[in-house]
């Protein structure tokens, strides 16, 4: 299998913290591979580091082929990054800073590339205005068309989403389902467990360490989580009162419906047991969500580090 | 290393790109061309290395034609305006105390009667010293000014007494500049501090503002080079630094009459690499600043001694060796000999030249730091 990103070790100290603590991460040519953590876990320093914004203090590998510790410059001609903050030029207009882009990358017919790029985003009657005056989700759609204008092979998308609204977030989604089937490979760090889901493996980082890693029923599967659903209108004021009873590990709302979760089957049957004769309580077992885990691998790290 | 290679297309991407951004920014336009007319008029009107019309204050104790010469005589140089004439040495003294005259000249009582028997009288000459470059050339006056005062006093059974003209001639021609106009010397010294200051400070944001608002990750992103980004916000800056010299020039040729004796091909070819290597300096530090504050710190930490040691304001050979080995470091101390050379003087490329190679050096090392400090990665 011939991989897009293949780094081991990876590793970035700021002063004594360790911001990144020796990160292997490997993704096939062609897949989309979800970037998960809490934040301030390292996901964008990660991400930096792969397309050689930071150096690393350990580590070795490729991206695309190239070793990424001294061959970032072939690196970022064929890598689109995506910041998590609006980095392209406030005070140029939209189509200045497409044209900006298209001239730095040397692209030919700019102008026809420009307009296209325009026509799908929706932007071309306000292609004159200034990039600052957008507003937030139009700026990560516009940054977003800026960085897949010299058609990479590899995106690095760090929270392309955060702040575009749903619709918005579908359309983006089919379009990074498009790329990848075209065999564009896909990094992308978001704090959403719906777009997590739709990405082919997940890499979850906390505190610096990846924790887990893998396709998401599988990380679900490998939690060893067994959670049941308190429905009915009630449900919601016994959050406090579960918390902490025998093998409840974690309370969380979904809803109206509450998630309780825990490893120990018999003993989170015997605390539930006494409310299952309230008859205003549906009380059942389900398969634990990606957040369900996202929480337990939070809460785990959290205790760990503590 | 190929970090250093060149490509056309992405410097052209940066220029346009900087171009634009110049364009819009509108508040530093106008201060890259109001300040020069600014301090133009400001340093052009104010400065007078050679004051005249000094406030005199003359206590007489002795009234007669003598001292009625004498005061004629200081009232009629340019030098001196006699604001009071009194009896009383201690009122003089006071008003040189609370500095409502810079001199106070005294006639003591007796002076004719000690002049006519040869007695050689004092004349007593009470200077305000605290900034003893005020009122130097006026002192240095005085001397022959009483002379000839009373030349035409001392006349007839009296001539024994006038002063013997020396037995011989000294002959001063005040070359270049005969008439000491003070614009003369800091109008062309301007066009060097003008520059220093504008084109530093627009170059030492350039990077540091990218930095600043975040849009220095994305270019780094992409791959453009340090060479090219660096001479893609050069190249506007150069334009901008020769439209404010050819407006200094303009206005030291029309309004302040400078002449303008040597060759303008040689002025432009030296102030272009004035320019050049002032942008060196602004590129080096805006790799270094952390944001526009410090930017803007080190960019004064530079111009101080532009100011202080390049011979703008005080004589260059008058300070002390340490100094003048600073001033010599310093590209503006080098313009500022070629400038005034080429206007005042009339100097050709063989003149200018031992100033000329100081600056290529300099700019050299500039670039060279700049060059190697551009960091490459956001650590
Ligand atoms: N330039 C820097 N200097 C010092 N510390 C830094 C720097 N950049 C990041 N850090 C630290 O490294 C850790 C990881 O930060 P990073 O930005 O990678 O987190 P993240 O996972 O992207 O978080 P978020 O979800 O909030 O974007 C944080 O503790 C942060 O404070
Ligand atoms: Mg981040």
């Amino acid at each position: 299998m011939e991989y897009a990103i293949n780094v081991r070790g990876l590793t970035k100290r700021f002063g004594k913290k360790v911001a990144v603590n020796n990160v292997d991460i490997a993704v096939p040519e062609g897949e989309v591979w979800g970037f998960l953590g809490p934040n301030g876990s390292g996901k964008t320093t990660t991400i930096r580091m792969l397309c050689g914004l930071l150096s690393a203090d350990a580590g070795e590998g490729t991206c695309l082929g190239y070793d990424f510790r001294t061959q970032s410059e072939a690196i970022k001609r064929e890598t689109g990054y995506m910041t998590q903050k609006f980095s392209f030029w406030e005070d140029l207009s939209i189509r200045e800073n497409l044209e900006f882009v298209a001239r730095v990358y040397g692209l030919p017919k700019k102008r026809q590339l420009v307009d296209d790029t325009l026509e799908k985003l929706g932007l071309v009657s306000r292609q004159r205005q200034l990039a600052g005056e957008l507003s937030g989700g139009w700026k990560q759609r516009m940054a977003l068309a800026a960085c897949m204008l010299h058609s990479p092979r590899l995106l690095l998308l760090d929270e392309p989403t955060a702040g575009v609204d749903p619709k918005a977030r579908r359309d983006f989604w089919d379009e990074i389902h498009k790329l990848s089937s075209q065999g564009i490979t896909v990094l992308v760090s978001t704090h959403y467990m719906d777009e997590a889901e739709r990405c082919d493996q997940i890499v979850f980082i906390s505190y610096g360490d990846k924790v887990a890693q893998g396709p998401v029923l599988k990380i679900i599967e490998q939690s060893g989580l067994i959670t049941f659903t308190l429905e009915g209108d009630r449900a919601r004021a016994l959050a406090d009162e579960l918390r902490g009873k025998p093998g409840v590990e974690f309370v969380a709302f979904f809803g109206a419906m509450l998630h309780v979760s825990g490893y120990n089957r018999a003993l989170l049957e015997a605390t539930l047991a006494p409310y299952r004769g309230d008859p205003s309580l549906k009380i059942s077992e389900t398969h634990p969500s990606l957040e369900d885990v996202f929480i337990q691998l939070q809460d785990r790290a959290t205790r760990g580090a503590a | 290393m190929n970090g250093y290679r060149f490509t056309l297309h992405r410097f052209f991407a940066v220029l346009i790109k900087e171009m634009i951004q110049m364009r819009r920014d509108r508040m530093t336009l106008g201060l890259l061309i109001g300040i020069p007319v600014m301090q133009l008029f400001i340093f052009g009107y104010a400065i007078n290395m050679v004051p005249r019309h000094l406030a005199t204050v003359v206590s007489v104790a002795d009234p007669g034609p003598f001292s009625n010469s004498i005061v004629a005589a200081l009232n009629n140089s340019s030098y001196f305006d006699i604001v009071k004439a009194t009896n009383s040495p201690a009122e003089a003294r006071r008003m040189l105390a609370r500095g409502d005259a810079s001199f106070a000249i005294e006639i003591p009582a007796n002076f004719s009667r000690d002049l006519i028997r040869g007695a050689k009288p004092n004349l007593l000459v009470e200077a305000d010293a605290t900034d003893p470059a005020a009122g130097s050339y006026a002192i240095a006056a005085i001397p022959n000014l009483a002379v000839t005062a009373l030349r035409d006093d001392l006349v007839g059974p009296l001539a024994p007494l006038a002063a013997k003209p020396a037995a011989f001639n000294v002959a001063v021609h005040n070359l270049y500049n005969p008439e000491n106009i003070t614009q003369y010397n800091i109008v062309p010294g301007l066009l060097g501090v003008i520059l220093t200051l504008t084109m530093v400070l627009a170059t030492a944001i350039a990077l540091t503002r990218e930095r600043e608002r975040g849009t220095y990750e994305n270019l780094l992103a992409m791959p453009t080079r340090p060479v090219e980004i660096m001479v893609g916000k050069i190249t506007p800056n150069i334009f901008v630094g020769a439209f404010q010299a050819m407006l200094i020039l303009l206005l030291a040729r029309f309004v302040f009459h400078v002449p303008f004796i040597g060759s303008l091909g040689l002025l432009a070819a030296t102030s272009a690499l004035f320019i050049t290597a002032l942008l060196g300096v602004g590129y080096t530090i805006s790799t270094v600043a952390r944001n526009q504050m410090q930017a803007m710190q080190m960019t004064f930490f530079f111009l101080l001694p532009s100011i202080m040691l390049s011979g703008f304001i005080f004589p260059f050979r008058g300070m002390p060796g340490w100094a003048q080995v600073i001033g010599e470091v310093l590209p503006i101390t080098h313009f500022l000999r070629i400038v005034r050379g080429i206007l005042l003087k009339g100097n050709g490329t063989f003149e200018v030249w031992p100033d000329i190679w100081p600056m290529i050096l300099f700019l050299f090392a500039a670039g060279t730091v700049a060059i190697t400090r551009f960091r490459r990665t956001l650590d």
